[in-house]
């Protein structure tokens, strides 16, 4: 990418962003504010500490968990132990839409449950009110499976949810009952969050059912929440192209997808932040290969699309994405050439997420669009840097608290589905086998780069850059428009959606033509507040006549 | 069926509770903080409360809503929160440049003890609050109460933190809003104004949570109540408390410490809550009722009275906290509607009492809970063995009037899918009006959707 000459000064703006910061903060925030060059990719300080007072854009280890992760699969009783806030926020509030086959299936998702824990429960501990709790969701419900998910009280007062869990899942005999140590307080974001969810579901559910499924080219679709329907828009193209899809980790999956998912034959990873630890896992212990995809913005999913027919090596596959492609590509192009004159040249910043800062910069590639400045709220140096710098991460403290698994190929099940020299030469070809380049690869020199944005920070930017558009999400939404810029949410998408595949970029071209094109941004004057106006002073009456 | 699993049949639950008609404390005392002029929310917990507090308010009122976070990781909670809340407290100041910082607790602050006093005190020690600022601080475990209990625990703070006695007397009257819109209080302000009573309320969210779009974003909006007002709440004749969870605490705080008697009484949503209102306010101001105010009250009388056969009689489920309602439930009996399923999650005997008295007369058949077990799910398990006309509630109850195809008003906290209620008070007279009109909207819009050709009535 070519150097973009109209920008500020970036070392300029880094020191404006810093300097009302007292001393030791404006030291440590310097390390995560960087000016980007994308042939010597700088380094970038990520996933550490938020400066307490710091007004943030980060959640917590069990919105990663309970939030992101487990919430989206339909049949699970997803059971929240603490009081009864953190269950409450949780509810419904990401959008994982769900489809049901029939209206008796089960699906949990509109439903909120919390063991309400109470001053008792943390002087005298809450195990018992846990396993009463799990006891009534089994006998109204019978679920195949509950979860429990551990708030910041639980693990402080000691409650053990695993002993707990283990305990009833052994009464009950047809109930898979898990816990999961996602209090708050763990790690530094929602990612410590990933990380265990992960864990737990790698150990209590994937490998549980090794029925055969049918199907030439089987996969997983990994790192898909199903926000806004983004995953039945690329289950509508799996479909189209004679893929197979064994589960979606985890948006509209069920459990036994879940359970099932060891039976695929490639693993393609959407959002590598929240989910990369499952692609290790699996190809460890089951012998399945992972690859980075991305189903954001029409190239990137005809890209995806031909990386994934290349995987399996079959023509018929080959043709039928080409086909698929024939077939989509003209109604985003026509929708696209409609647009374009009227985006080209604007520009976008990026603050969200782990993997949605880097994704959506095509949408907005294709959309003519330059991305100023991005960032992540709780991402990796890999993330930015590109997956090749993760041997060179320094583990610190708050990482060495979330459990790494000894993951071992599975005596059985282990059965690897390419060969290392067949990978390798995948590779070559440009397949992101167990890789993905950063961010950072993808901007333009001298764009600005910034971790874990402070509201102060993303006030500076926007007075400086005046950007045509600011993607974050709902806590930054209308502090941006207080300020006349147009904000779109990438993690609710305004409600709107879905974003992904060749549907979701056309929806999602339409939502930023209409965003900075909308009359409302030149409403904000009053007429006598603009230049010209008498303010107070009588303007005098001019007699006018009609003369002829 | 969006809520498939729920059954008719009602079992007795200790442990579990489903689809929760109550969140937690933290989140009301943001709110309460948000209402003081130049005020920083200050959560004292992990990010993801804060996080959730502030991302819940926004969408319940599509503006801006500020505070920052003690960022707790593990070696806070095993060690404490002191140095975090410290380094806070240096940061925001320097950074966000606010007058007060409010700082609330956390269940997991509260777990491990922390004692807000005792580091507040220690940051002025270690000069950490420049002259002229203020950290005020409430305790809002999550494990005890609501989200009411965390704003009458902030709004209690407020009260005996700023609050100063000089011995000389003010005129001015105290209004302690209980949970309510910046709409609401912007209409207890106007209505004060029109009596010629000089109030100070708060905690005040209008002109904060209202606030209008300029180009620029301002981080204080010009709404709240300000520093001195606070301080001359103590010097004030006399404290009107509305509503006794969300309001009289801090009453009966101010009493004790300044000397300033109270009363409480409902907020006023509906006819006789106004009347009530009206006559205490003015009785205290010592002045007369306008006719302005009676012309009000009279226009929805009028209103009642015309439109009273589609009234009459309908069944009205209900659920959300006390202190609304008890007065909405006052007020659908002043409709001569049943008011006949009602939960609230927050827990107290004050309520199962005051909603005894105003139903045992006129609606013994009714049923109510709060507390543990006063669930959402309670509520719908009740409804599907003895249906009703309206549901009455938060956003989270539009789930169970699509699946029973029941009519439903959004009132309460939060409504995160439609606009309104920061804008067009429920309280006063003209409040009442906008009530009276929400339910005849529905129940006719519903009787025009169902009426066979023959039965579609042009005049209503």
């Amino acid at each position: 990418m070519g150097t973009n000459t109209h920008f500020p000064d970036p070392s300029v703006v880094k020191e404006e962003l810093i300097q009302k910061y007292p001393a030791k903060v404006a030291k440590k925030r310097a390390k995560s504010i960087i000016v980007n060059d994308p042939q010597i990719i700088p380094e970038v300080q990520a996933n550490v500490r938020t400066v307490p007072g710091i007004i943030t854009q980060r959640g917590c280890s069990y919105a990663g968990c309970k939030g992101v992760v487990l919430g989206p699969t339909r049949d699970i009783v997803n059971i929240v132990h603490g009081p009864i806030g953190c269950s409450f926020y949780a509810w419904m509030t990401r959008r994982n839409q769900t489809r049901t086959e029939s209206l008796t299936d089960a699906n949990y998702i509109p439903y909120c449950f919390s063991t309400d824990m109470q001053e008792e429960n943390v002087v005298f501990g809450g195990e018992k009110k846990l396993k009463q709790a799990i006891q009534e969701a089994y006998d109204l419900f019978h679920p195949k499976s509950i979860a429990i998910f551990s708030t910041c009280p639980v693990g402080l007062i000691g409650d053990d949810v695993h002993a707990a869990s283990k305990e009833m899942r052994e009464k009950f005999g047809d109930c898979n009952v898990f816990g999961f140590s996602c209090e708050g307080y763990r790690g530094v974001s929602q990612s410590a969050g990933h990380h265990i969810a992960n864990n737990g579901v790698f150990k209590h559910m994937v490998g549980r059912d090794n029925t055969p499924s049918e199907g030439k080219f089987k996969l997983n679709l990994l790192g898909e929440y199903n926000i806004g329907g983004d995953a039945f828009e690329i289950e509508r193209i799996f479909e189209k192209a004679g893929l197979t899809l064994i589960s979606s980790f985890s948006g509209n999956s069920t459990i036994k997808q879940l359970e099932n998912s060891h039976m695929a034959d490639l693993n393609v990873i959407q959002c590598h932040r929240s989910i990369n630890y499952m692609g290790d896992m699996m190809e460890t212990k089951y012998g399945i290969p992972w690859m980075k995809v991305s189903f954001v913005g029409a190239e990137s999913s005809a890209k995806s699309l031909r990386k994934i027919a290349e995987y399996f090596d079959d023509d018929e596959l080959r043709a039928q994405v080409e086909a698929v492609i024939a077939e989509e590509m003209p109604k985003v192009k026509a929708v696209i050439d409609e647009i374009l004159p009227r985006t080209t040249g604007k520009t976008a910043m990026l603050f969200v997420g782990g993997s949605r800062a880097h994704h959506y910069q095509d949408l907005f590639t294709e959309l003519g669009m330059t991305t100023v400045a991005a960032g992540y709220e709780f991402a990796h140096r890999d993330d930015y840097e590109g997956r090749d710098v993760l041997p060179t991460i320094k583990i610190d403290a708050d990482s060495k608290n979330i459990e790494e698994l000894k993951v071992l190929p599975d005596p059985e099940l282990y059965n690897p589905r390419k060969t290392d020299a067949e990978l390798e030469a995948l590779k070559e070809k440009g397949l992101e086998i167990n890789g993905y380049s950063g961010m950072m690869q993808q901007m333009t020199k001298k764009s600005l780069v910034v971790d874990d944005l402070s509201h102060y920070e993303s006030e500076k930017l926007i007075e400086i850059y005046k950007p045509d558009i600011f993607c974050a999400g709902i806590k930054e939404k209308y502090v941006v428009q207080k300020m006349g810029v147009p904000l779109k949410q990438l993690h609710s998408y305004d409600y709107g959606g879905p974003y992904t595949g060749f549907e979701g970029a056309v929806n999602f071209y339409k939502d930023i033509d209409r965003m900075v094109n909308n009359p409302v941004w030149k409403l904000i004057k009053a007429p006598w507040q603009k230049t010209g106006a008498t303010n107070g002073k009588s303007k005098g009456l001019e007699a006018s006549y009609v003369t002829q | 069926m969006l809520l498939r699993h729920t059954s008719k049949e009602v079992k007795e639950r200790e442990g579990l509770t489903i689809n929760p008609a109550k969140t937690c404390q933290p989140i009301g005392a943001m709110y309460a903080a948000l209402g003081i002029h130049g005020c920083l929310p200050h959560s004292h917990g992990s990010q993801g409360c804060c996080s959730y507090h502030r991302s819940t308010l926004t969408r319940h009122y599509k503006e801006p809503v500020m505070a920052a976070t003690s960022s707790f990781t593990e070696g806070a909670s095993v060690f404490g929160g002191q140095a975090n809340l410290l380094a806070a407290i240096d940061t925001i100041f320097s950074v966000y440049e606010p007058d007060i910082i409010a700082v609330h607790s956390t269940c997991l602050s509260e777990t491990i003890g922390d004692d807000l006093q005792q580091i507040t005190r220690k940051a002025k020690d270690d000069g950490k609050i420049p002259e002229g600022k203020r950290v005020i601080f409430a305790s809002t475990p999550s494990f005890i109460g609501s989200h009411v209990t965390g704003y009458a625990n902030m709004v209690t703070g407020i009260a005996q933190q700023f609050a100063v006695s000089t011995g000389v007397k003010k005129n001015q009257i105290n209004i302690i809003a209980g949970w309510m819109e910046p709409s609401d209080m912007r209409e207890i302000k106007r209505l004060a104004k029109e009596l010629g009573v000089n109030i100070v309320l708060f905690p005040d969210t209008s002109d904060v949570l209202d606030a209008p779009q300029t180009g620029k974003h301002e981080f204080y909006p010009k709404g709240g109540t300000t520093i001195p007002e606070l301080e001359s709440i103590g010097d004030s004749l006399h404290t009107i408390a509305l509503g006794s969870i969300s309001a009289e605490p801090a009453a009966i705080a101010l009493e004790k410490k300044c000397k300033v008697p109270f009363e409480t009484l409902e907020v006023p949503i509906g006819l006789t809550a106004t009347d009530r209102f009206i006559m205490s306010l003015s009785e205290i101001g010592g002045v007369t009722v306008p006719d302005e105010i009676t012309a009000d009250r009279g226009r929805l009388v009028d209103v009642i009275a015309d439109m009273e056969q589609y009234l009459y009689g309908k069944r009205v489920a209900l659920f959300g906290d006390p202190d609304q309602l008890v007065p909405l439930t006052e007020f659908l009996l002043d409709l001569n509607m049943k008011p006949v399923q009602i939960v609230s999650g927050t827990p107290g005997q004050r309520f199962e009492k005051t909603m005894r008295d105003i139903l045992d007369a006129r609606s013994p058949e009714t049923k109510f809970k709060n507390g543990i077990g006063a669930d959402m799910f309670l509520l719908h398990q009740w409804m599907k063995n003895e249906p009703v006309d309206l549901l009455i509630g938060n956003t989270y109850g539009k789930y169970m009037a699509r699946d029973e195809d029941v009519p439903f008003i959004r009132f309460g906290f939060p409504i995160l899918d439609r606009i309104g209620h920061s804008y067009f008070p429920n309280v006063g007279y003209s409040g009442g009006l906008r009530l009276v009109e929400k339910i005849l909207t529905a129940l006719l819009d519903r009787q025009d959707r169902d009426a066979l050709e023959e039965k579609f009535e042009l005049v209503m």
